[in-house]
């Protein structure tokens, strides 16, 4: 048993059904037909095998092996199929091929507060939450101070979780899956939310599973968390295993390719009927509006973001996280930073949204911009993730583009 | 496969480690009964939870439950009984109905509560595994509670008309699990094309309702041609609304061989849906 990995993933496959494009009608007559039609259209298409373009594989011929006690990031672009692979291996859905073997219990925390009832109270919740990740009474009960010290919430325990912030779901349902002493922990991407300091606690904690001798598998943006956390890392890009290798090299890699693909100031995000909200274009502008591939530091620079809202949405939060090159959050601004919300008002169709940073904020070099929201809850509404890349340039400093540090804001220096 | 208890951060030693395979299912696979065995303390709370969750916020909280059954009892008594002048077996009208739509109103609920389970708990079971048998099963359970307060008001009203219990009164959950099984099999094997096909829940709706009216919730069983009454009495619920009758007021239509036909037919649905249900759940979270 020594030498069998904890995780062994062989040739796993998994493929999605898409719907394939529909044909506008462009007449009267023919919107008539097409709607009188579309029933047994939909039962057709429901109850016969897909054709080849309306299948999407999700996984292909993935195989990697993880070892006990090993610490494993997975990064890799929005759809490349991270996510699926954590739903495979945390049984939500069957794979198409291939097999994974697991030893040990495993543990998910695919989505903050899942399984949460919003109108029972915290402490109804941690019994409700553990029993969904298969833990018994008995266990949570033993536990159940130790969960709650660790969350933080000892005051609130008796509050229902619809009066929680998203903070506080987050710390609670992270509490309890960490105290489930799995064998094996599959984290998707929850640490997003949170304050800092929650998230050190929750970074120590993982790192304390880890070193007990369980096995993490660790998705995430967050090139830097990633680095600090994971010795090693798996690189997945569409549905296959690009890289699997020490962090360092891998998360480098990875950024330079990021960076080929997304010079552009300007990008596109697919529409998404499903979601209430969502960006269609992002663009890194200057105070004229014009996108542009550099900017000068001495101006403000503003993230413009054609949105579209197609059902109401309570509360809408959008958070911009500005990373360094390596990873590290630079600046952190959420919509409701200074009240009100912008984002309450946000019309329903399709509007335009700026954020603008002041000139001379940043430092002259590279960011990463990245966007994502949330309702108060903190249940994400649309994450795109990455949308472009920040270029700062110093032009009037003597120093110019040399200087180092985090800021290129311009001291007064005087004698009184 | 079973996980032996343990001290806090201490692990099993290598040999005791639960081991998982995941791979594609073929054909129909199984029913994962240890699974579901395993995970029955969540089935409780997942039970308890939607009980207390319902009520929360309700300026009459758990008086709807009753609120409908009564006001459904002075509908068919006024119009069944009153305006029709139905023939109620010699029974008061109000306690002839009611003691069939108490029954009635727990299996309507369990089975649309169990085919909609999917569809309303989607975002749970896309992001966490548990046996999802789970959801439709305590969606049945979750009517017990509604079950007893529905039955309570029964109770008053016999003790009201000075109708004495029987021992035959001690048959009752016999009918009771019938009725589960009953709304089972309909929640089994709606709840996954229900996933699918949103529109299941207006047939389901619609279905019921018919459903009550083919069932003597309303008016006597005994206004039923001769004829027809074989037929008649192959709907299950047929014995489970009779059977209340008789065994509280010694009316409607004591056990017969015949009643096994129908029991046979739901045991066997009941199976053949946790089989059906199985197998669509394996790929039911890729609907969404």
């Amino acid at each position: 048993m020594a030498t069998e990995p904890t995780i062994r993933v062989e040739a796993l496959s998994k493929r999605y059904r898409i719907g394939a494009r529909e044909r506008r009608a462009g007449t009267l007559r023919e919107f008539l037909v097409k709607t009188a039609a579309s029933p047994f259209d939909y039962l057709r298409t429901a109850l016969r095998a897909a054709t080849g373009e309306e299948t999407l594989w999700a996984l292909r011929d993935v195989s990697f092996e993880v070892g006990r006690g090993e610490v494993v990031g997975i990064v890799g672009p929005n759809g490349a199929g991270k996510s699926t692979l954590l739903k495979i291996l945390s049984r939500i859905t069957e794979p198409t091929g291939g097999r994974a073997v697991l030893h040990g219990r495993v543990s998910s925390l695919l989505e903050v507060g899942t399984g949460f009832h919003r109108e029972l109270t915290g402490s109804d919740n941690v019994y409700l939450n553990g029993a969904i990740l298969g833990m018994r009474r008995r266990e949570i009960a033993a536990k159940f101070d130790e969960i709650v010290a660790f969350s933080g919430l000892e005051t609130f325990m008796d509050t229902p979780v619809k009066r929680y912030s998203s903070g506080m779901y987050m710390r609670l349902a992270f509490a309890v899956a960490a105290h489930l002493e799995p064998e094996i922990l599959l984290v998707d991407e929850v640490l997003a939310v949170g304050d800092a300091q929650f998230r050190k606690k929750c970074i120590g904690k993982m790192g304390e599973v880890a070193q007990g001798g369980r096995t993490v598998l660790f998705v995430s943006h967050n090139m830097g968390v990633i680095r600090d956390l994971c010795p090693k890392c798996l690189w997945i890009d569409r549905g296959r295993i690009v890289r699997h290798g020490a962090s360092a090299d891998v998360i480098r890699d990875y950024l330079e390719t990021l960076e080929d693909t997304a010079a552009e100031a300007c990008r596109r995000f697919a529409e998404n009927p499903e979601h209430d909200f969502q960006i269609l274009e992002a663009r890194i502008v200057d105070r004229q509006g014009k996108i542009c591939e550099r900017h000068d530091c001495d101006e403000p620079v503003s993230l413009e973001i054609a949105c579209r809202l197609r059902r109401p949405v309570s509360n809408l939060i959008g958070y911009l996280e500005v990373t360094g090159l390596d990873g590290t959050t630079v600046l952190l601004s959420e919509s409701r930073d200074q009240p009100p919300n912008a984002l309450n008002a946000a019309p329903l169709g399709d509007s335009l949204l700026r954020i603008t940073l002041p000139a001379r904020t940043l430092g002259p070099t590279e960011y990463r911009l990245h966007l994502r929201f949330t309702c108060a809850q903190g249940f994400s509404v649309h994450s795109p993730g990455f949308v472009g890349i920040l270029r700062l340039e110093d032009h009037r400093t003597l120093r110019g583009n040399q200087r180092s540090g985090f800021f290129s804001t311009l001291l007064p220096w005087e004698f009184w | 496969m079973d996980y032996p208890d343990q001290a806090p951060d201490a692990l099993p030693a290598a040999a005791d480690i639960a081991t998982l395979t995941i791979q594609p299912t073929r054909g129909w696979g199984h029913l994962g009964l240890a699974d579901l065995w395993r995970y029955r303390e969540l089935l409780w709370f997942w039970t308890t939870r939607e009980i207390k969750g319902r009520y929360r916020q309700m300026a009459l909280g758990p008086l709807w439950v009753i609120i409908k059954p009564l006001l459904d009892m002075v509908v068919f008594t006024l119009v069944f009984g009153g305006l029709a002048k139905l023939d109620s077996e010699g029974v008061p009208y109000p306690l002839f109905t009611y003691a069939a739509i108490v029954p009635w109103t727990f299996f309507s609920n369990a089975a649309t509560g169990s085919a909609t389970s999917l569809v309303t708990k989607m975002a749970v079971i896309s992001k966490v595994y548990f046996p999802r048998l789970i959801v439709p099963i305590s969606a049945v359970l979750a009517g017990l509670v509604d079950l007893a307060v529905t039955s309570a008001v029964l109770v008053i009203m016999l003790v009201a008309y000075g109708v004495a219990l029987s021992p035959l009164a001690l048959l009752l959950p016999f009918y009771v699990l019938l009725a589960m099984a009953t709304a089972l099999a309909i929640g089994l094997w709606s709840a996954s094309l229900a996933v699918r096909f949103r529109d299941l829940q207006f047939v389901i709706n619609y279905g019921l309702q018919l459903a009550m009216y083919v069932t003597p919730v309303a008016y006597s069983a005994t206004l039923v041609p001769e004829r027809w009454q074989t037929l008649y009495r192959l709907n299950p619920m047929f014995w489970v609304v009779e059977g209340s009758r008789w065994a509280l007021l010694g009316k409607g239509t004591p056990p017969e061989p015949l009643m096994l036909v129908p029991i046979l037919a739901v045991g066997l649905l009941l199976v053949a849906g946790a089989f059906v249900f199985r197998r669509s759940e394996r790929t039911v979270v890729d609907l969404l």
